[in-house]
């Protein structure tokens, strides 16, 4: 069984260093969970992609695989990627944690990028962003937004970068608006137009008059519009198509920096494993336009908002924060540290209802 | 002008033919389908059927297809059974997932001993509970007549949220940080279900796969219950005025079929996917349908057509990966194949005749 293994693996690193050696571009390749026109996550990763090939013009190749199903599917998908000679692979989804790092076992002379997961590896780095930063302005602008107090909120899957962003949007949402109160909607689908376009219509039936998303389609905002009088945020990518009115502001994921950053450091020979998370700051979250339907005054709020979380000043989890259940989390003025947010399963005090178990 | 025409007897040479012109003609719509999207058609259509089986990587793909179409085969062969029958269980994909869970269930809470005997109850879980999880449209059909077509299909959905619930609960991995999935089996030796061989791809359920194979075609050839089978089905008066028994008959095949999906879901769990996760299935249980049909509901045919339905995944993956096809492009030509089976299939039945028009 031994020796049939080290057969394999020989063949596949034989394979490999072929392809290896007939190009001198650096092949950099994209595994995608959503197709390309999602309008959302991954389209805001295709730009980035896009992005990179244009930074390096003829230096590099790209490749990449759209709606890849989180699973089997994926390990073949990235040894594919990984044996046709790419060099740098990005996983785009967090689904994709134990097949890249699987993949990364057997191809230790390639380099692997995984967005949203936590394993690393000598030759895998993991990179997020933090999205909750970007909630905390949405939570500001829907907290003073609304009419009828009640706030629709379509989650996708109950994992720990999701209730992060529900706490954070909740948290300053009340904080404007203490009476506010949350509905959540568990899609179970990170892309699903139809699925989504039903959570938002049962949620505004249910009196909600902002929509919040954390799922990928433009399909929430579409239904805000025909609801009218209802407003919504974009989600990973601007979705300026709905401006001004349902979307009055968006959180954008720009990846591009990363990335650039990223192949370079491949092409100097200077990459290494690293664990990246970053906000608003450094520009991998963007706040997209707040539109003339969000009056001047909480416009200028949300701006001044974005300014203090963006240099440091203040953190969007800053106690006194009790949780659900009332045990305290934070004492007054602690900030939560990354491992309690990275690994958060717990909604704050105040929310309603159970995060699925 | 052309017209019609029924033929006294269906025609057997068109029965095996037909596959094989559907498979045909779907190259070259497919192939003008992928000229209009600007790609090399030749190309794409070798990309997809040849690279697979000789192309440069072809050591790795060869075997990725027995992984592929192991589960199809499994459980079209399981459908097959009901569909000869006329008995419709469209939720094998439901199955699926249940058998998987009880598969992982018993690797789980056995987990981390090691012992010999956990993997075959783990087969004997997933058996059990895909095949319990059919029982209910049975039961349902037997006692109230309901129509098993729509309760298999409601189970599904309900199946994917004990999936979800599993993920989140009670199967989540102690030491995953808080994010959903089971523990990864890969990394459990008693519950891994390894390849036979390495490198082969050939693993217990694609063996199991192949073992179903031979079991339907001694069953619906060799056996009074096969006979009892396609009785039902071709001849529904003939066969009760012969004595068979339709409820057994009706717990019989969706036991089967939802057994074998079951089996399907406990291998892949165990295996290639090797964790309870929320988006664990990804469908195999509806491509199955369109296996069994493929491959005419018969044993060796379901065998070539769950290769082929392979094929064309991992053709498609590699085309989208390098000509840099999308992937609704990929899906169509799967949904074309299906549909130029149904097409070509009239010539089964019908034949074309050259009339030369008449005066009214």
């Amino acid at each position: 069984m031994k020796l049939t293994h080290i057969l394999a693996s020989a063949a596949m690193a034989l394979g490999l260093a072929t392809t290896a050696v007939a190009q001198d571009k650096t092949k950099v390749g994209f595994i995608y969970v959503g197709p390309v026109g999602d309008g959302g996550w991954t389209y805001e990763h295709d730009q980035a992609r896009k992005a990179v090939v244009e930074h390096f013009g003829d230096k590099v190749e790209t490749v990449y695989q759209e709606s890849v199903p989180e699973g089997a599917d994926a390990e073949r998908a990235i040894t594919q990627m990984a044996l046709q000679g790419a060099d740098l692979i990005f996983t785009t989804s967090f689904g994709y944690m134990d097949a890249t790092i699987n993949v990364a076992k057997k191809f230790p002379d390639v380099k692997f990028e995984h967005a949203t997961g936590y394993k690393t590896a000598e030759n895998v780095s993991v990179y997020s962003a933090r999205f909750y930063e970007g909630r905390a302005i949405q939570g500001h602008i829907a907290g003073s937004m609304t009419q009828s107090n009640i706030i629709g909120y379509i989650a996708s899957f109950p994992i720990p970068e999701v209730i992060r962003g529900i706490n954070s949007a909740y948290i300053h949402a009340k904080k404007v608006n203490p009476d506010v109160e949350f509905k959540i909607i568990w899609a179970y689908t990170w892309f699903d137009p139809a699925k989504e376009a039903d959570a938002a219509k049962v949620l505004i039936e249910q009196g909600a008059d902002v929509i919040l998303q954390h799922t990928d389609s433009t399909a929430p905002l579409a239904a805000a519009q025909n609801a009218g009088n209802v407003i919504g945020f974009g989600q990973a990518s601007d979705m300026a198509e709905y401006k001004p009115s349902p979307r009055v502001s968006s959180i954008i994921d720009n990846w591009a920096p990363y990335y650039i950053d990223r192949v370079q450091a491949l092409m100097d020979g200077t990459w290494e494993t690293k664990d990246t998370w970053d906000g608003i700051g450094p520009g991998m979250v963007g706040i997209g336009e707040i539109t003339d339907v969000v009056p001047e005054d909480v416009k200028a709020e949300a701006l001044a908002l974005k300014e203090t979380i963006a240099n440091g000043e203040y953190h969007p989890f800053t106690g006194p924060l009790n949780k659900q259940d009332g045990t305290p989390w934070l004492a007054e003025g602690e900030v939560a540290d990354d491992g309690t947010l990275l690994g958060m399963n717990f909604y704050v005090e105040g929310l309603t209802g159970e995060i699925p178990q | 002008m052309l017209r019609l025409e029924k033929r006294p007897q269906p025609s057997r040479v068109f029965a095996y033919l037909t596959p094989v012109l559907a498979v045909i003609i779907t190259m070259i719509a497919g192939g003008m389908l992928f000229a209009a999207l600007g790609k090399n058609p030749v190309e794409a259509i070798r990309t997809i059927f040849w690279d697979p089986l000789f192309g440069e990587f072809a050591f790795y793909y060869r075997p990725q297809l027995l992984v592929k179409g192991g589960p199809l085969i499994l459980i079209a062969i399981g459908l097959s059974l009901g569909f000869r029958a006329g008995i419709w269980n469209i939720g094998a994909e439901g199955q699926y997932i249940v058998g998987a869970l009880c598969g992982a269930a018993v690797a789980l809470a056995f987990y981390p001993l090691e012992a010999w005997y956990i993997f075959p109850l783990m087969i004997l879980a997933g058996a059990l509970g895909g095949m319990l999880w059919a029982m209910v449209p049975a039961l349902l059909k037997v006692k109230f007549g309901t129509n098993e077509i729509l309760v298999s299909l409601m189970l599904v959905y309900v199946a994917e949220n004990l999936l979800a619930a599993m993920a989140l609960g009670r199967m989540k991995n102690p030491e995953g940080h808080g994010f959903p999935g089971s523990r990864n089996l890969k990394d459990y030796p008693s519950a891994f279900n390894d390849e036979i061989i390495t490198g082969s791809g050939m693993h217990w359920g694609v063996l199991t796969a192949f073992l179903a194979v031979i079991f339907a075609y001694v069953l619906l050839n060799r056996h009074m219950l096969g006979f009892s089978i396609r009785l039902t089905g071709e001849a529904p008066r003939a066969a009760r005025f012969s004595g068979v028994n339709p409820t057994r008959i009706i717990l019989f095949c969706l036991g089967i079929s939802g057994l074998m999906a079951g089996l399907a879901g406990m291998f892949e769990v165990s295996g290639p996917s090797g964790q309870v996760s929320i988006d664990f299935n990804v469908g195999y249980g509806f491509t199955a349908i369109i296996v069994a049909f493929l491959g005419r509901l018969h044993p060796v045919g379901i065998l070539l057509a769950g290769l082929l339905m392979a094929l064309t995944y991992i053709g498609g993956e590699i085309a989208q990966g390098n000509l840099g096809l999308p992937s609704a492009a990929i899906q169509l030509f799967q949904g074309m194949l299906l549909f130029f089976l149904l097409a070509v299939d009239l010539l089964t039945n019908y034949r074309i005749r050259f009339v030369r028009r008449e005066a009214a």
